[in-house]
């Protein structure tokens, strides 16, 4: 019971309060560019949250046990990167040949997750923060849901700004930073739950 | 973008530091690396900070490419340049460990994180792995100083106005109220917002800006892919596809 508490406390707690993009600036490269349509929008955020909790469990385990006995942490950074770039790939690959139907979902999303800076952070941090493996667990669903409910809600912000009449010099980008800004300053509100 | 070029300055090392600077700054521009720079661009000082280490791996990021273009396989080169990336950025950050504590202690996280900047790999995609290694080596140094100014002015503004400092001198009166939402995550948004839609402004009166088919590593611009590299990649897939070869292996690495 504790551990489940202390589960959905964290995961909410990283969505909301802390969360990825607006407060921490991970990841931001998908969330301004594939933020057009609210559908496109959630399967990046599904793509990321799975490649988000495969990744940080199999960055854990070699950094406990491989890196840190050998004393090679300074490694860490290219190895974390290699360990996700060769996981997005098997996941690919696994996705195509046993579940077609969400590969051809998440499919596209897949290669460009790699450069997710999300991704690596979430690993990097987590090991810098030396947390056990409940906590990186906690830490990364609850980052990768926090990604997902930013994207899903910017696309749905930008699908209604689309209609509307912008002055010409903030059409395009402009416009979705002041949105993300806005959306930042409202996710501050969360911070009043903070516990 | 390569044909341009060569319509109109012969590439040479200063054409390239023009380049970088101003005609292709990787910020206003070509709006790459957003991360870093909206995440460490709290203070006019952690923006240079960054931007150094940045211009430093992406210097030496890109000679090291552009020697090594004829040697690495073109289907494993995604792999090799993040390798090659990946140890420089290893060598920055132990390095601003040892010698630059209280910098590599406010920038953190962001440092390792350098290996995903886009600029870094679009900048080997698109020019280091083409071109010899003077020109690649200016081109890194260009494109780095670029991102270094445009850090920078970013952090003086944020800096400016959340605090009333610039590099931590007092400009603005005691009077001034300081505007904390400013050098917190907010804040980065709207300052970013202003400068590029400013620049839109002296854009439009000079030419409109055509849509690019290819991805020139113009990430967020590009607004069906997150980023330059997987845009790349798939467009190549589809060519793959296209003319019956099986060459999805190396996608997306």
């Amino acid at each position: 019971m504790n551990y489940v508490g202390a589960f959905f406390l964290g995961i909410l707690n990283h969505a909301l309060i802390d969360n990825v993009v607006l407060s921490r600036f991970l990841g931001l490269c998908p969330f301004l560019g594939v933020s057009r349509k609210t559908s496109t929008a959630a399967g990046m955020g599904a793509a990321v949250v799975s490649v988000i909790t495969v990744s940080s469990a199999v960055t854990y385990l070699v950094n406990r046990f491989i890196l840190i006995p050998l004393d090679l942490v300074f490694m860490r950074t290219i190895v974390f990167i290699l360990i996700i770039a060769g996981l997005v790939q098997t996941v690919e690959i696994v996705l195509r040949k046993k579940m077609p139907g969400l590969y051809s979902a998440l499919g596209v999303y897949l290669p460009l997750i790699t450069t997710n800076c999300a991704v690596l952070g979430v690993a990097i941090d987590s090991a810098q923060k030396q947390y056990n493996f409940f906590q990186t667990m906690v830490f990364s669903v609850g980052t990768a849901v926090g990604f997902l409910i930013a994207i899903v809600l910017m696309a749905g912000i930008r699908e209604r700004i689309e209609h509307n009449k912008i002055p010409k010099a903030f059409r395009g980008m402009p416009i979705v930073l002041l949105t993300a800004g806005l959306m930042a300053i409202a996710f501050f509100g969360f911070k009043g739950v903070a516990f | 973008m390569k044909e341009k070029e060569k319509k109109t300055l012969k590439p040479s090392p200063w054409e390239r530091l023009y380049n970088g600077l101003i005609k292709e700054n990787p910020t206003f521009v070509l709006m790459l690396g957003m991360c870093p720079t909206l995440a460490v661009t709290t203070s006019a000082v952690n923006g240079l900070g960054m931007g150094v280490s940045t211009l430093a791996v992406l210097m030496m990021s890109n000679l090291l490419i552009s020697l090594l273009r004829k040697v690495i396989p073109d289907r494993v080169r995604m792999p090799a340049y993040i390798v090659i990336v990946a140890s420089f950025v290893t060598i920055v950050d132990l390095l601003m460990q040892a010698y630059a504590r209280p910098l590599y202690a406010s920038l953190g996280l962001y440092i390792p994180l350098i290996v995903v900047n886009c600029i870094i790999l679009g900048r080997a995609e698109a020019y280091a792995s083409k071109n010899g290694p003077v020109l690649s080596l200016f081109d890194g140094i260009g494109m780095g100083l670029g991102f270094t100014v445009a850090l920078t002015i970013i952090g003086a503004f944020r800096e400016l106005l959340g605090t009333g400092c610039v590099f931590g001198f007092r400009v603005l009166p005691d009077a001034y109220e300081p505007v904390a939402l400013m050098v917190m995550a907010p804040g980065a948004f709207f300052v970013l917002a202003c400068l590029t839609a400013l620049q839109n402004k002296f854009k439009a009166r000079r030419a409109p800006a055509v849509p690019e088919k290819f991805c020139t590593g113009n990430c967020a611009s590009c607004l069906d892919a997150g980023c330059h590299i997987g845009t790349r990649e798939r467009s190549e897939e589809k060519k793959e596809k296209a003319s019956g070869a099986d060459g999805k292996e190396d996608a997306g690495a």
